[in-house]
């Protein structure tokens, strides 16, 4: 099997890659649905970090506990927990967010039976030395509760060797980003979707081997075709769980060459330093990486962040997507694409609800956004 | 019409004239700040308004603001215009209306005074931040975010030294805004006054566990604004004694809110704006009373947090642990205390719409309710400002089949 073909196979089926690294390595994996989640340190504890996306399943017991107004990957993921498909997870950290978030750590601690449990209550604003050192202290006792909750102990040289792990990582999905960018027609956009899936759920040793494969098979055949005629899209927004989008603005003539998706450029942007106190390497990372909506950095900082790609990028038209009743995203949605409009960047906004997409509707909107570009 | 009627009168609270007097001042002295050159800020509801108080300026509360909209059923049309500008429905409806207010200078009085700077306290909702941001970009004015981490199930003391160290930030900041410095003296004494009342506060909602309730969350809710608003001052101080001691008269004359009271509930969550008089209505038709309710205690619930001898430092835990920023499993245990206290046959819930933090979670406490203590629970899914979530008949329906329950 091609590194592509793996990486696509663990995307298209988590769950069951999970269960057999679960039966073959016995290590512990723990889920979380936030790129504000200290990976590194899971992973110098030994076990497996697991993004949860949500179910495309229809949702029957999660409806006990939630309301029908929040977000798709909110109730799916718990719906997932409730009818057993999530039982490989030991447990799941869960970093402060949004408010449906919140509730759902309570919700998901009190009812799912988990054997383990994490808060990270970081900082929502980012600005600050005391927000830092409170970062810092957060980071650090989560490093304790991990060790206690699962019996281990985290050292500094396994800290440093997961961040050495993940930068390696965040490297090579940005040299397969930037290649893809320019080279747009030797990777289908889906593939971008899958190898960034298949990098938030694998076990991430075994990723940085099929990353390196995969880079070496695609450096030699770099060239520059970001004059092909063919639009460039960016998609901007929260999580993406949807490969089709991709593909249907393929089809419709344009390529998704660059995002800004906390699935996306925002989860391998920023290298952790390798140098000083470890946790404090991770915290000025998130200090310094591009903020989400959640977050608080700047007032207009997302908005320049925008156009910055959009210019760099060269970049033909946006495409807001992110999903029904979340706040973050919708509150901050009127000021970019004002920020857009302003520019004279065409935009398209997309709010979804997983459950509820039709390939046919989705196909008239992106045909009609592409041909207006 | 014929006459007033006797026994109606009576039951009315006299200190509402009262306090619509303050509220009406306090509006008009909002809106004139640009001619007396007082600064104006706008400030969340759980916020903390004493440091203003201090030094002298007019806090401005977006979130009274919505309640006034709602009230007046002006929440759909200018949710709406926040819609027209891109702000999808699903957004709080405090926001959206506040935001269409911003545009328009519409709602109820023309519209809020605009702020000279702008403060954020997350203890309630990531909402709040997220709005503020936009009044910022829109007024372009600064904004002071204090980021009160929230208790799952502990409030470390790094979190707690993050709060304490934000509050001098914050007083750095007025002292900017400003232009003068904080007096420390004065800043002890609104903290004094401002414990002060809300004990008082906790007292006339306390009243409401007496039977028959001389007080209904109804009431509760309209005479909130000033705790939420004014809290820090004499003035505030004077009211709700006056208050309390109004709530003491009722109870030795027996008078109580709702005629021949029969079964008394708890209220969970926002009020419905638009609607508290019928629902109210509806209710009390069935003989039933609101005796207490989660949402208006919210404020007063923190006292045991606050030493008034260390105010500054004690109110960043007090403020971080308001009742929705913390886990369900508190927010459970704070229910419990309630159902005990105000000896309840039932549990109304307003699963609303616009409120995740308050409403997710619901579902949990309406099982705990209804196991631990076998009461019936209603949950009535509406919206606190946006009309368009509320369908009457079938709220209708369902408070008299949840009544029907009660009395069986
Ligand atoms: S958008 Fe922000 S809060 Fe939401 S999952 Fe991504 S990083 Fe986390
Ligand atoms: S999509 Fe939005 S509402 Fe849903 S979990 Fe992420 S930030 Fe929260
Ligand atoms: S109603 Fe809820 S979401 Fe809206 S501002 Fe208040 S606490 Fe926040």
């Amino acid at each position: 099997m091609s590194s592509l073909e793996k990486l696509r196979s663990v995307a298209r089926r988590p769950y069951d890659y999970a269960k057999s690294v679960q039966s073959s390595e016995s290590k512990p994996i723990l889920g979380f649905f936030c790129s504000y989640t200290p990976e590194e340190i899971i992973t110098a504890a030994g076990a497996m970090p697991f993004r949860l996306f949500g179910t495309r399943e229809d949702i029957s017991k999660a409806d006990a506990h939630l309301q029908s107004y929040c977000c798709s990957l909110v109730r799916g993921g718990l719906e997932d927990a409730l009818t057993g498909r999530l039982d490989f997870l030991r447990g799941v950290v869960f970093p402060h967010t949004c408010d449906s978030i919140q509730r759902l750590s309570d919700i998901w601690r009190l009812n799912t039976g988990m054997s383990v449990h994490f808060d990270v209550v970081l900082p929502v604003k980012l600005t600050t030395e005391s927000a830092r050192s409170y970062m810092i202290a957060t980071l650090n006792s989560f490093r304790s509760e991990l060790e206690q909750g699962l019996g281990v102990t985290i050292s500094d040289d396994a800290l440093y060797e997961a961040i050495h792990t993940y930068n390696r990582i965040r490297e090579l999905l940005g040299n397969i980003y930037a290649f893809r960018s320019r080279n747009p027609s030797q990777l289908a956009a889906s593939d971008i979707y899958y190898i960034m899936k298949a990098a938030m759920v694998m076990d991430r040793s075994a990723l940085v081997e099929q990353l390196d494969l995969l880079w070496t098979e695609l450096r030699d055949k770099a060239g520059d075709e970001q004059d092909s005629g063919r639009k460039r899209v960016l998609l901007t927004g929260g999580i993406c769980t949807l490969p089709d989008v991709y593909t249907l603005i393929e089809d419709a003539g344009g390529d998704v060459v660059w995002d800004d998706l906390c699935t996306g450029t925002r989860y391998f942007e920023g290298k952790v330093r390798e140098d000083g106190d470890p946790i404090e390497a991770i915290a000025d990372r998130y200090l310094t990486r591009m903020v989400c909506p959640a977050k608080h950095m700047g007032m207009t900082i997302r908005g320049e962040h925008l156009i910055r790609l959009v210019r760099e990028k060269q970049i033909d038209g946006v495409v807001f997507l992110f999903l029904k009743f979340c706040e973050p995203q919708g509150f901050d949605y009127p000021y970019l694409k004002d920020f857009m409009d302003r520019s004279g960047i065409p935009t398209l906004l997309l709010e979804v609800e997983e459950q509820m997409l039709s390939e046919g509707q989705l196909r008239t909107r992106f045909e009609t956004f592409i041909d207006m570009l | 019409m014929s006459g007033t009627d006797p026994e109606k009168e009576k039951r009315k609270i006299k200190s509402v004239q009262k306090m619509k007097e303050i509220m009406t001042n306090y509006y008009i002295e909002a809106k004139g700040a640009a001619d007396t050159g007082k600064k104006v800020a706008w400030i969340t509801s759980g916020g903390p308004v004493e440091p203003l108080i201090a030094m002298d300026v007019i806090p401005v509360y977006p979130e009274n603001h919505g309640a006034m909209i709602g009230a007046s059923k002006m929440g759909v049309e200018l949710c709406e215009k926040a819609e027209e500008m891109g702000y999808p429905r699903e957004l709080c409806s405090y926001a959206r209306s506040d935001i269409g207010c911003s545009v328009t200078n519409g709602g109820p009085i023309g519209g809020l005074p605009k702020p000279d700077f702008l403060v954020c306290c997350n203890n309630i909702c990531g909402t709040v931040m997220k709005w503020y941001e936009v009044a910022s970009r829109y007024y372009g004015v600064p904004l002071f975010m204090l980021d009160t981490p929230f208790t799952h199930r502990k409030f470390p003391p790094a979190a707690k030294q993050y709060v304490i160290d934000q509050i001098y930030e914050y007083i750095e900041f007025l002292e900017t805004q400003c232009g003068r410095k904080m007096d420390y003296d004065r800043m002890q004494e609104v903290g004094r006054l401002s414990v002060e009342g809300l004990r008082l506060w906790q007292e006339v909602l306390d009243s409401g566990a007496h039977k028959p309730a001389p007080i209904t969350a109804f009431d509760a809710f309209f005479h909130l604004a000033l705790i939420v608003t004014l809290r820090g001052t004499q003035e505030t101080v004077d009211y709700y004694r006056q208050l309390r001691d109004e709530m003491k008269e009722r109870i030795e004359q027996g008078i109580a809110m709702v005629p021949n009271e029969k079964y008394r509930l708890l209220w969970d969550n926002l009020p419905v704006w638009y609607r508290t008089k019928w629902l109210s209505e509806k209710f009390a038709a069935h003989g039933a009373c609101l005796v207490g309710d989660t949402y208006t205690s919210a404020w007063s619930g923190v006292l045991p947090l606050i030493d008034e001898d260390n105010f500054l430092e004690s109110m960043s835990q007090a403020y971080s642990q308001v009742y929705i920023n913390v886990s369900l499993d508190i927010m459970i245990n704070t229910l419990r205390r309630m159902i005990e206290k105000y000896d309840v046959d039932g549990v109304v819930m307003h699963s609303n719409r616009s409120c995740k933090p308050y409403s997710l979670g619901q579902y949990d406490l309406q099982r705990m309710v209804m196991e631990e203590y076998g009461l019936p629970t209603l949950m009535l899914e509406a919206d606190m400002v946006d009309e368009r979530s509320f369908s009457e008949s079938q709220i209708e329906t369902r408070i008299d089949a949840f009544m029907e329950t009660i009395k069986s």
